[in-house]
């Protein structure tokens, strides 16, 4: 039997999705001429599904930054930190995360998938029972495999179902790690923090809490969900990516923690990869710097979302259930989402197509992620465009007036 | 764990017997469920899937069903002897 083998039912549905159309997995973006633009297939597209939340991918000092730390320390650190050494830049971007989110300790990973993978993977061990909300993401689920220890998944958003599973492992001795998200990237929705810190102090549980969507997008400061509800206090480890509001790649974690530097001889995703090189850090450095200076960024982003998801909503699509910078459109099955899909790349609107099993509830949904940078005139194309498609797949009725034309 | 290997043990009839009701339920009727059923391929179900029938399963049994055992439990009757030697601790 050929290695391969077990993936006849993946090929299946990837035969399906790639018949009708273009590859939704294979998307190239023959030029990215901006946060919000690029050309796809030789066509004009507007991005819409990319995650730069503050649009900083080209915002000129980051650029610069980079730039700067390219010149003067070189292309990479050709290694990892324990073998090789910290350069300025990582202890200076941790410095700064930690003051940032007013933590004592910081720790930066070479990506936001790592940072899980690490934090997960170190802070638990096989007595311990990892209690994780059952939309949580991918590389959640993978530190959680790393880690070893006893999984217990609460349903989505539930704060008496989780209580309903740590009452049951209640008897069990081990420590119990809760795992949860800021914004959920599939449904834009975000987690009731308060309540399940409720829950957390009563069983004498841990919590860590994933800000990667919602870090730079909630919060007074954008230091996310926990800031945004006021319980940074009872949250004890903040996990966050630099590849969506700081546009550019790697992760974190922030903690008061007592003994978490121990963490970077422990966490074996954090010692055996090879660090971020310098120009990385420096724009992400950059970055944090316009996510405190420019609060203006995180105001657009908002009034973007709203007026996206507005538009959306009134054209009778169904969303996701909070405004926030992902709209989450809900389309029948997966030929439906996926003919959706190439309706609107072929008219130049890329957004992500994201099917079962990588959904809740087994929903079938094109996401759109807004961003600072997109102009109310785009966001209003999109809007049309998505219109457009729904009335030629027959989703959405054409509206007389229009049709009389 | 086969699950072609029916061994009498206390409980285990009536443990399969609320799975695969439950599972019936779950997947509306549509298929002919045995103890032997490859609940991934006969039933159709992904790997998220199959994790929502165990949180399900938690709550209808009152007890924790562990993710890690998912590599373990490819049939009904799999499922039906995780619940048990869970059960009994």
């Amino acid at each position: 039997m050929s290695l391969l083998a077990r993936f006849t039912h993946v090929a299946n549905n990837y035969g399906k999705a790639t018949a009708l159309g273009a590859n939704p997995f294979k998307v190239r973006m023959e030029k990215v001429i901006s946060p919000t633009e690029a050309v796809v297939n030789g066509r004009p597209t507007t991005l819409a599904g990319t995650h730069n939340y503050l649009g900083l991918t080209f915002d000129a000092d980051c650029i610069e930054a980079a730039i700067a730390a390219l010149r003067q320390e070189g292309t990479g650190t050709t290694g990892s930190r324990v073998a090789n050494g910290s350069y300025s830049h990582h202890r200076g971007l941790e410095e700064e995360l930690a003051e940032f989110f007013g933590r004592r300790h910081a720790m930066v990973f070479s990506t936001g998938y790592q940072a899980n993978l690490g934090m997960l993977s170190a802070l638990v061990g096989p007595d311990d029972h990892l209690v994780i909300d059952a939309d949580c993401h991918a590389s959640i689920y993978d530190g959680c495999k790393l880690a070893g220890a006893k999984v217990t998944r609460f349903r989505h958003n539930d704060p008496a179902d989780l209580e309903k599973r740590l009452r049951r492992l209640a008897a069990e001795g081990g420590n119990k790690l809760i795992v949860i998200e800021g914004i959920y990237s599939m449904l834009g929705d975000e987690a009731p923090l308060r309540e399940i810190v409720e829950v957390k102090k009563k069983y004498g549980a841990y919590l860590l809490v994933d800000e990667a969507h919602s870090v730079g997008v909630l919060g007074e400061r954008g230091r996310g969900l926990a800031e945004a509800a006021g319980c940074e206090a009872d949250v004890d480890f903040v996990v966050g990516t630099f590849s969506k509001s700081f546009g550019s790649v790697g992760g974190f974690c922030v903690s008061d923690m007592e003994g978490f530097d121990l963490l970077r001889v422990a966490s074996r995703p954090y010692t055996f990869t090879a660090s971020l090189p310098p120009s990385v850090m420096a724009s992400v450095r950059a970055a944090l710097k316009a996510l405190q200076e420019r609060p203006e960024l995180r105001r657009k982003l908002h009034e973007n979302a709203a007026l996206l998801y507005g538009e959306l909503s009134r054209s009778g699509f169904t969303l996701g259930p909070v405004v926030n910078p992902i709209v989450a459109v809900r389309l029948e099955d997966p030929e439906t989402a996926i003919r959706f899909w190439n309706g609107l790349l072929e008219r130049g609107v890329y957004v992500n197509l994201a099917l079962p099993p990588a959904t809740p509830n087994g929903w079938s949904m094109l996401r759109v992620s807004v961003s600072a940078a997109h102009s109310a005139k785009q966001l209003m194309h999109i809007a049309a465009v998505f219109r457009d498609v729904a009335y030629d797949l027959g989703i959405l009725e054409m509206p007389v007036r229009a049709a009389a034309f | 764990m086969n699950g072609s290997i029916a061994v009498a043990e206390a409980g285990y009839d009536e443990v399969l017997r609320d799975v695969m009701t439950f599972l019936n339920d779950q997947t509306k009727r549509r298929y002919e469920i045995t103890e032997s059923t490859n609940m991934a391929r006969d039933l159709n179900l992904d790997s998220l899937a199959v994790m929502d029938v165990l949180l399900a399963l938690e709550d209808k049994f009152d007890v924790s069903i562990p993710i890690n055992h998912l590599a373990e439990i490819q049939t009904v009757s799999d499922l039906a002897r995780t619940i048990i030697d869970i059960k009994k601790g």
